[in-house]
């Protein structure tokens, strides 16, 4: 079964004593691709990254790089290499002897590997930097240098363990743009774990949502966002308004969902009865001050704003209506009539059946 | 893969199992049986405890033994009291270079031998040493002054010995003090002396026992300050136990005097822990 | 509090007189034209270093075999016993802080137990064990086995057998303070496990290594109670220094403790170097 991708995963299981951290995942990467694996934290994708490392061995199933068994390779003998969480940069070492280091295992000669990794810092944008002391950079300096001691190698795969996490919030956003254009400049396949679903959508060409140990769901950023096919994925992946409800019923093109205290909802999915949770995104909620604006869209509800949550661009309101046993959320447009609305005042709320995910509970 | 870890691991504990067993387990196994074995004929031993009776029979012995646990608890009360305020100073009035300063010439004599610190003292101390030349010298005396070869100078000696060892301890656990507690202190109505009492002191307590713990073992144990100083006069538990196996060769008496003072220096170790509810390892880290 | 009274600040300026007086009465009557190490004054010499015995009775230290061959004893022993120190201390710490195995914590327990024995008592005890070991084995081979009788190489085991504990602690506090992420990204990047060793962990674990030995190298040179239980005909430093003083000596005892107060000042700065560094 020959395989054109630079990883296969296959139905790889990792248990610790009872308990299972992976369990029967599978899933591949095309070369080039930025694959993400998005989880809250312990979810196992930590350790399935260090699985295809080589720092942990699978309990069962196969792990191949380019169609060759990684099973039994120690990790210093993959075509692999990784960026840690702490990104690891050797403080004995300067910069360029970071990067320098992994061609000096491989037997390169020190005049070539430092000229080579000079030349890996300056496509980095670090040039000069090679006699800096690592403790000498800040915190983007560092991940560059992190990430060039990997390229230089040029692996087949560069493995990425939250490598933003330390970094502030704005240092944070310039380096979800700087990765992604790093890994379209040397083409070399990323793959990369993260609890942080900006960063998984911004940067990925496909995502897998992880949780529990398992796969909930792999696709790309747009098909994760407008269709999750989990509950877990629809509330973990952007923002969501979650109801609960009951399916009462197919609707003309859909299903008729009950609310908690009665309110009946037409929404998508494939819940046929019983208990259901209902999604709609906030930004997919109409507003208006008439219920007349909003007469063609099959969910209409009144209520009253409970809280103004200004935020620039991503402000929203909170609104109370009968019926909801949470409030409802909506993006509040910073430019359209109601940008004044205040705490009390009565409004109209609409969504599509389509804005609306049915999901059995 | 498993067998390969367990010789590594095997491998790497093996200098330590040796360490520990032959330099100190097999050892006191040793004399702990050795203090266990009379002679009965010359280079005939039999079990029984003679030598243990010995101990309580000879007032000799055990008045050695009693002023040995006694003068220690002296000498450790004592470094306690002259410490504290010198450590109380370095951890909490003194800032920057003259705090590192005061730390640094507290630990210089100290990594100079005892025996260079005694030697010092006996060139003070005895009666043609300095203080007795500098006395005549004054007039303040008519006959040269012997300091030397008394109780008094033995404490001091040990005392001094011991300094260190009470500061630093004193000094991190006081330096771990959070000043706006004690400011609290004082803002709720709390006199210089209240506060000392129950505020500073009771956060310096496992600073306290690791410093007396250590300065009572250094000083039960110690051998050259109570012989250079006190002299005939020293009368030292450690010189019995160097008696019995030097000079007179007779090992299972000496045996049997070296598990007495292991086993005094262990009760007290034990009882200062217990007392105050620390723990072994905690207390030795702290020094 | 933060305004300490002068009765404070003169009881501060006492106890550091107090704590000095001792070292400094040595030093300055090292260089007392005298035959005795005690006053009065009478004038400057160097011959208690130096001198070959013509001005007075004894020689100098650098001329005077006794101190030459009791230091060069000091060295045989303390050598050995720091290195030892260093190669078993880490491997101990490594034991202690990266193995995993059933009995870790009593291990651990029993190697801070050499802190809490008398030092007369480890000598007692190690002397009394050798010797029947050594009687036991003699028998059976039918030869001598000299390093097992008081003697230097005795004196060596003597001291390791505390100052391993602190060679080990030393060691164990650096490698406790390590990021294994390093050692994994230096195998990820290629690196065998030797060379992981060699370029990362072994680099990091310098200024613990050096402290250790200085530390060992110290304590070693100064120790004597333990040594004087197992000492043989060769004496150590502190020996001959103690014998010289209860018989009462010439100012060359002042000299050569001078020389080795110059001696632990060095070492004490060189660790306090590597100590800074390590922070």
């Amino acid at each position: 079964m020959a395989s054109s991708n630079d990883l296969d995963i296959v139905n790889v299981t990792k248990r610790f004593g009872s308990h299972a951290a992976v369990e029967d995942v599978s899933f591949s990467v095309a070369p080039g691709e930025f694959f993400s694996i998005l989880g809250p934290s312990g979810c196992g994708k930590t350790t399935l990254m260090r699985m295809i490392a080589g720092f942990e061995h699978p309990t069962s199933g196969d792990i191949r790089i380019r169609d060759r068994s990684m099973i039994g390779v120690p990790a210093n003998r993959r075509p692999v290499n990784m960026v840690f969480q702490s990104l690891a940069l050797f403080p004995m070492m300067s910069v360029g002897e970071n990067v320098a280091y992994g061609m000096t295992c491989r037997g390169v000669g020190r005049a070539e590997a430092d000229e080579r990794a000079a030349r890996m810092l300056e496509r980095v944008g670090l040039n000069g930097f090679g006699h800096r002391q690592v403790t000498a950079l800040s915190g983007g300096q560092r991940q560059r240098v992190a990430i060039a001691r990997c390229l230089v190698l040029e692996p087949t795969l560069v493995l990425l363990d939250e490598p933003l996490g330390a970094l502030d919030l704005k240092l944070r956003e310039h380096m979800k743009i700087e990765l992604k254009q790093l890994q379209g400049t040397f083409n070399t396949t990323f793959a990369y774990i993260t609890h942080d679903q900006s960063e998984a959508l911004v940067m990925s060409d496909r995502i897998a949502v992880m949780n529990g140990g398992r796969f909930e769901q792999i696709g790309s950023p747009r098909d994760l966002y407008h269709n999750p096919g989990t509950p877990f994925v629809a509330s973990f992946v952007g923002e969501t308004n979650r109801w609960r409800g009951a399916v009462s019923g197919a609707a003309d093109r859909g299903l008729s969902v009950r609310l908690s205290s009665g309110v009946l909802a037409q929404g998508r999915g494939d819940a046929k009865t019983g208990d259901a949770l209902c999604f709609v995104r906030p930004e997919a909620i109409a507003l208006a001050a008439e219920a007349g604006a909003l007469q063609i869209l099959p969910n209409r509800f009144e209520g009253r704003v409970s809280a103004v949550l200004f935020d620039g661009a991503n402000s929203s309101l909170l609104i109370n209506a009968a019926g909801f046993d949470e409030p409802i959320r909506a993006v509040l447009p910073q430019a359209g009539p109601l940008a004044g609305i205040t705490v009390g005042a009565p409004i109209h709320v609409g969504w599509t059946a389509d804005a609306m995910k049915v999901f059995a509970a | 893969m498993t067998s390969a870890r367990r010789l590594t691991l095997f491998l790497m504990m093996a200098p330590a199992i040796l360490w520990l067993g032959l330099l100190i387990v097999l050892p006191h196994v040793e004399i702990l049986i050795l203090s266990f074995s009379e002679r009965v004929a010359p280079r005939v031993y039999q079990f029984g405890f003679g030598n243990y009776l010995e101990f309580f029979t000879e007032p000799l012995y055990w008045r050695t033994f009693a002023r040995t646990a006694i003068m220690s608890i002296l000498v450790t009360a004592i470094t306690l009291l002259l410490a504290f305020p010198i450590a109380l100073y370095i951890a909490r009035v003194a800032r920057g270079r003259v705090k590192a300063m005061l730390l640094l010439l507290c630990l210089l004599p100290f990594w100079v031998s005892e025996l260079v610190r005694t030697l010092g003292w006996m060139m003070l101390l005895r009666e043609t040493g300095l203080i007795s030349y500098l006395l005549r010298a004054t007039g303040l005396a008519t006959q040269p002054v012997e300091l030397l070869y008394n109780d008094g100078a033995v404490i001091l000696g040990l005392v001094y010995g011991g300094l260190l060892f009470m500061i630093v301890p004193l000094a991190n656990a006081l330096e771990s003090l959070d000043p706006s507690v004690v400011e609290a202190g004082y803002d709720l109505g709390g006199s210089r002396a209240t506060v000392l009492r129950r505020i500073v002191i009771p956060h310096a307590m496992p600073g306290i026992v690791a410093g007396s713990i250590i300065v009572f073992m250094l000083t039960v144990g110690n051998f050259a300050t109570p012989v250079l100083l006190g002299g005939k006069n020293g009368l030292w538990f450690t010189e019995q136990i160097y008696a019995q196996f030097i000079t007179r060769f007779n090992w299972p008496q000496g045996a049997a005097f070296g598990m007495l003072l292991l086993l005094l220096s262990s009760a007290i170790v034990w009882a200062g822990l217990r007392l105050t509810g620390q723990g072994l390892g905690t207390t030795l880290r702290q020094a | 509090m933060n305004r300490p009274s002068l009765l404070w600040k003169a009881y501060i300026a006492a106890f550091y007189i107090f704590l000095f007086a001792p070292l400094v009465v040595v030093a300055v009557f090292a260089f007392n034209a005298s035959p005795f190490p005690s006053p009065p004054w009478r004038g400057f010499t160097l011959e208690w270093f130096t001198g070959t015995g013509a001005v007075f009775p004894k020689p100098g230290v650098l001329r005077d075999p006794i101190w030459l061959t009791s230091i060069g004893n000091s060295l045989k022993v303390a050598v050995p016993v720091a290195l030892l120190a260093v190669i078993i201390g880490t491997i101990n710490a490594w034991v202690l802080e990266r193995a995993q195995f059933p009995g870790k914590t009593l291990l651990a327990m029993m190697m801070l137990w050499p802190l809490v024995i008398p030092g007369v008592v480890l000598g007692i005890s190690i002397l009394a064990f050798f010797s029947r070991l050594a009687n036991g084995l003699e028998d059976w081979l039918q030869m001598d086995l000299d390093l097992m009788r008081p003697g230097l190489g005795l004196v060596v085991l003597g001291q390791l057998s505390f100052i391993l504990t602190i060679s080990t602690l030393i060691i164990a506090a650096r490698l406790r303070k390590f990021d294994r992420s390093l050692e994994e990204a230096a195998f990820d990047l290629g690196a065998s496990r030797g060379r992981v060793l060699r370029t990362i962990t072994l680099p990091f674990l310098r200024p613990a290594l050096v402290g250790a030995g200085l530390v060992a190298l110290l304590m070693s040179f100064e120790n004597f109670n333990t040594t004087l239980m197992l000492v043989g005909s060769d004496a150590p430093l502190p020996i001959t220094m103690y014998g010289q003083m209860r018989e009462g000596a010439t100012p060359a005892i002042n000299a050569v403790s001078l020389l080795v107060m110059l001696a632990v000042g060095a070492i004490a700065s060189l660790f306090a170097l590597t100590s800074k560094s390590q922070a």
